[in-house]
């Protein structure tokens, strides 16, 4: 037998993809999505960045990023009766809850999970008029973040990207 | 499933040519499948990796991811991305003869 051995394709020639995220939500059920993507695709080589902005920015911003929260109110998935979702508590315990879900399946709260992103080489923006809005500096921004970028060098910035907005 | 022959060794891979039995993988064959996918020589890094992943599946049943191999193996992922370029959860997979990591992050 002279076939040649099976090998995967790892596809190391499509060098060109490129993905960018727009975050835009601050509670904890909207900040995973594009982090849980974005490090997919940097398992997969492709150049990734996320931007951030709005109520974003409470994902980089270090008095927010470790205690971002989860509120049942206006969600019917959390199939909770409408009327309870609103009471005093309630996004507490939503927010433990999901918190304690996301533990168990060894899913990173989010700091460490930028951090890991950061090591597998995401590149990190902060939208100019969020940090102008919320009076953000540099120094209360997460470490290592690339910069801040007004929109004009964000459309630059996407040109040939795969771009998603959360 | 798939038979192929690599380094002169007969092993059982799925459709894409990860080995399938835990059992026919050994060092020497390690070797052959990091040239197969263009890594000449395995240093010391690679084996730390190649020999967590291998004890971390029989204890879990299941590929560590990056995040785990960083988290629990002590590996840090700066170092997988440089020693398993562009792909590191299929490459470290790949030559430690496992399946592909299961989980998302």
């Amino acid at each position: 037998m002279t076939d040649a051995p099976i090998v995967p394709d790892f596809g190391d020639d499509d060098a060109d993809r490129k993905i960018a995220f727009v975050c835009s939500k601050g509670s904890l059920d909207m900040a995973y999505p594009a982090l849980i993507m974005a490090s997919g695709a940097l398992e997969h080589g492709i150049e990734t960045h996320i931007f951030f902005t709005f109520w974003g920015m409470d994902m980089i911003n270090k008095k927010t990023m470790g205690n971002l929260k989860f509120s049942p109110v206006g969600n019917p998935a959390t199939h909770m009766p409408a009327a309870l979702a609103p009471f005093p508590g309630m996004t507490t315990m939503a927010t433990k809850q999901m918190n304690k879900q996301l533990t168990d399946l060894d899913i990173p709260d989010i700091p460490t999970f930028l951090e890991h992103l950061q090591d597998m080489g995401c590149h990190l923006w902060a939208c100019k008029m969020s940090v102008d809005m919320f009076s953000l500096t540099e120094e209360g921004m997460i470490d290592g973040l690339d910069g801040v970028l007004n929109v004009s060098d964000f459309i630059e910035l996407i040109d040939g990207a795969q771009t998603m907005f959360v | 499933m798939p038979v192929t022959t690599i380094g002169g060794q007969e092993v059982n891979v799925d459709d894409e040519g990860f080995l399938t039995e835990y059992d026919e993988w050994n060092e020497e064959l390690a070797a052959e499948l990091a040239s197969n996918i263009g890594i000449d020589e395995l240093n010391e890094d690679h084996w730390k990796v190649i020999t967590f992943l291998r004890s971390d599946f029989q204890e879990q049943g299941e590929t560590a991811t990056l995040r785990r191999v960083a988290a629990v193996g002590g590996i840090p992922t700066k170092t997988l991305f440089q020693i398993f370029p562009k792909k590191p959860a299929r490459k470290m997979s790949y030559v430690s003869g496992l399946p592909k990591p299961a989980g998302c992050i």
